[in-house]
């Protein structure tokens, strides 16, 4: 029952496991992970949203439009922030234009229930026009439900939810279990193709358990020096092998480092990118100095890891010297 | 297999503090339909997406995985030659304890695995609670798994004086020893998988009711991690509340002056905003002998709540009152806290001068945001109560709180001015373990919804 996606009903080709998804997504410029992969192939078998969190700068967010261009899909992001509510997130009336309207057509308003000879005919009269101004004409569809509204299906990401509310939260519970929302006005609207459903949290609060239980919890944590290459070799075309892993090895030192805010991946790609356009050949104590602020975002840190550049990039290469 | 080891881990994983729903388990069913059982790392992976929901989760879901699928050997029913005719219960018993001995020499791990397994089904191994346990329980095992037989021989060829029957019993000992061992080794990773956590948190709940003045140098450690949990489920819960009360209505005054350029139609809505309340504590805590240990938890409990309390100033006194705040944010918990009993708490308590004192010079530290947590007996050497003080504190505080050490029947007794304070307090509870003192601050807070 659960396998059985029929291509007619999705509209994308249905992810036969979770290696062709790591192929899929490499095709797309994303580099995966085993358990990564795995998370995207559940998410689409068990019709379940999946959790992401991690540090700043994994490559969270981007897994989601990865996977959108892997398959094809519209994404369409819902970011949150404090105070977020349902009128932003799934759907608000078109409240200037349902008040234009009855501006419009207050002057006629007279003639029409001038025609009707009884007070009844005058009051349906009037209530038939209540249903048109409340109708799908008059909806503007926000990120939730146009994600539902989606004819081959969609990729929603619902970012930083940690950021909304609680109540917010146990709004988002009815969505996501069902893939259906009710609209008082109109009646329930479920989503033609169910949505592959990512959500991302920075952890800025703990999330609630109902929520939790059910998602699909994946947690991407900085990248192993392999992948992180493989990524920078991505991202940043044309780069030299032997640079490359310079950077990495430096960028992995930096992370077993005492500071406030770690490289993130997508700081090692600005800064990789920032020495090919100067033309670098290799790593030296100088140049490095001169670009740690691209890597690294706080004074303190940039103080803190300055005397000891030298060092680190010494260390590694010991480290690439020392027999086994 | 399948189902019942997948059950029996999710078992394991409750055990650990992992919270894993029925939904949960039945994703998890699903997930193993879909991916099979083949692979061990895959599976960890699908475990871990669909059981473990935070980064602590995942770590115990990874140590235990490996942990769990090592001590479950691959089961091998249909394989193995001593199943194969089950029917004659009897004979088997007959059998044990001959067997017991050829099983241990013939040094057939996976024979003795499935042996020990066989006859843990019927002991349970996955109630035990407490390593003092493991040695009745591996009796049980060596028991069922027919040891009494094998023990009467061995009396018998040590009581025998024949030297053929004394190298019999070295034997026969070695055996002992050997299966014991196997068992002991079995059990040790079943408790770890099964009963380790759930004992260190039954030692959790009896220390969270076990009276303050009886926690030990020893139990520090434990009680200061008990702390921080209830401080992170108290921060949790009351930060939700503070978020609920944010909806606003529409603000109909607003709107109107806002719309008045067209003709008074609506166009732009304007809401109402509550405007919320930030927690503000003042600690006024009583650092004499007898107390000192209740304030000792009272301010851990309160400093390990920092971030949800915005505004917290502590105060000691037992003769004069002086701020401490600054104490604790120069150093360590408990240096501060030596150093607080050590310069403070040597006077004899007087109330009525540390009241007086709160009044002269710290007045202004007090206003109707706050809510005074009193922590002391009320014993006050037969000095004045300065109630005029109290009344005026509670008129100008948001709450007054008393917390008080003694049992009920004492107040009033001796010098105990408690009964006289207590109609000037929003509220006066005992307080005698932690979860008294959790009680009241979680109403404190409750009180700034």
């Amino acid at each position: 029952m659960l396998d059985q996606t029929d291509p007619t009903t999705t509209g994308y080709a249905p992810l036969t496991s979770a290696a062709a998804v790591t192929s899929g997504l490499s095709s797309v410029g994303y580099i995966s992970t085993a358990q990564i992969s795995m998370a995207v192939y559940l998410a689409h078998h068990l019709r379940k949203p999946v959790l992401i969190e991690g540090p700043a700068g994994v490559g969270k967010t981007d897994l989601a439009l990865s996977v959108a261009r892997y398959l094809t899909l519209p994404a369409i992001r819902l970011q949150c922030y404090e105070g977020l509510d349902e009128g932003k997130a799934l759907y608000e009336w078109k409240y200037g234009k349902q008040l234009l309207y009855t501006q419009l057509l207050k002057d006629r308003l007279g003639d029409m229930i001038g025609e009707a000879n009884t007070l009844e005919t005058g009051f349906e009269r009037l209530n038939a026009f209540q249903d048109v101004f409340f109708s799908e004409n008059f909806i503007e569809p926000r990120p939730l439900l146009k994600a539902l509204q989606q004819d081959r299906g969609s990729v929603l990401l619902i970012d930083e939810i940690d950021k909304a509310d609680e109540a917010f939260e146990a709004f988002l519970l009815e969505v996501l279990s069902d893939y259906q929302v009710t609209i008082p006005e109109i009646g329930t609207i479920s989503a033609r193709v169910p949505p592959i459903v990512f959500l991302t949290s920075n952890n800025v609060r703990d999330l609630g358990d109902a929520l939790k239980r059910r998602c699909l919890h994946l947690y991407i944590d900085f990248p192993e020096a392999a992948r992180e290459q493989a990524i920078l070799a991505a991202r940043v075309p044309g780069i030299e092998a032997h640079l490359l892993s310079q950077i990495v090895q430096f960028v992995q030192a930096l992370r077993q480092e005492d500071i406030r805010k770690s490289p993130s991946i997508s700081e090692t790609v600005d800064w990789a990118r920032a020495l090919l356009l100067m033309n670098a050949q290799a790593l030296a104590p100088d140049l490095v100095r001169e670009t740690l602020n691209v890597l690294l975002k706080y004074e303190s840190d940039i103080q803190s890891v300055e005397g000891r550049i030298s060092k680190l990039l010494r260390g590694r290469d010991q480290a690439l010297n020392s027999p086994r | 297999m399948r189902l019942e080891t997948l059950s029996a881990y999710i078992r394991a994983l409750r055990a650990h503090e992992v919270r894993v729903s029925t939904s949960e388990a039945i994703d998890a069913a699903q997930a193993i339909n879909l991916i099979g059982f083949k692979d061990k790392d895959i599976l960890r992976d699908t475990l871990g997406l669909v059981l473990a929901k935070s980064p602590d989760e995942k770590d115990i879901h990874d140590q235990l995985f490996d942990l769990f699928f090592k001590a479950t050997p691959v089961r091998r029913e249909e394989t193995s030659p001593r199943n194969e005719a089950p029917t004659d219960l009897a004979s088997e018993d007959q059998m044990a304890d001959t067997d017991l001995q050829t099983l241990s020499e013939s040094g057939d791990e996976a024979a003795m695995a499935l042996a020990i397994e066989q006859a843990a089904r019927q002991v349970k191994p996955e109630d035990i609670r407490f390593s003092t346990q493991l040695s009745v329980y591996t009796q049980k095992i060596y028991r069922e798994m027919g040891g009494e037989g094998l023990q009467k021989r061995l009396i018998s060829a040590l009581q025998d004086t024949n030297p053929q029957s004394a190298g019999e019993a070295a034997a026969l000992m070695r055996a002992r020893a050997d299966i014991m061992g196997r068992i002991r080794g079995f059990l040790d990773q079943k408790y770890e998988i099964f009963g380790k956590a759930a004992s260190e948190q039954f030692r959790q709940d009896y220390l969270a009711e076990k009276a303050l003045t009886e926690v030990t140098r020893q139990d520090m450690a434990r009680m200061k991690v008990l702390i921080d949990k209830l401080a992170k489920k108290l921060a949790a819960k009351h930060a939700r509340r503070k978020r609920q009360r944010k909806t606003g209505q529409l603000d109909i005054r607003k709107t109107l002056r806002q719309n008045a350029g067209y003709e008074g139609l609506p166009f732009n809505l304007a809401w109402k905003q509550t405007r919320r309340e930030r927690p503000s504590i003042v600690a006024i805590c009583d650092v004499s002998g007898s107390v000192a240990q209740y304030v000792r938890f009272l301010l851990l409990l309160l400093y390990a709540l920092h971030e949800s309390i915005p505004k917290l100033s502590a105060f000691a006194f037992s003769g004069r009152l002086q701020e401490v705040s600054d104490i604790f944010k120069e150093m360590d918990f408990d240096l501060a806290m030596d150093r607080i009993l050590k310069t403070i708490g040597m006077s004899s308590t007087d109330y009525g001068a540390a009241l007086m004192d709160l009044k002269t010079l710290y007045w202004s530290k007090i206003d109707r945001h706050s809510s005074v947590i009193i922590l002391g007996d009320g014993r006050s050497n037969y000095g004045p109560a300065q109630l005029d003080i109290l009344r005026e504190l509670q008129a100008r505080a948001k709450r007054v709180i008393w917390l008080c050490p003694e049992p009920e029947a004492l107040w009033g007794t001796g010098d105990s001015l408690i009964k006289r304070y207590q109609p000037y307090c929003s509220q006066l509870a005992q307080v005698s373990n932690l979860k008294d003192l959790e009680r009241a601050i979680d109403e404190t807070l409750g009180a700034y919804a």
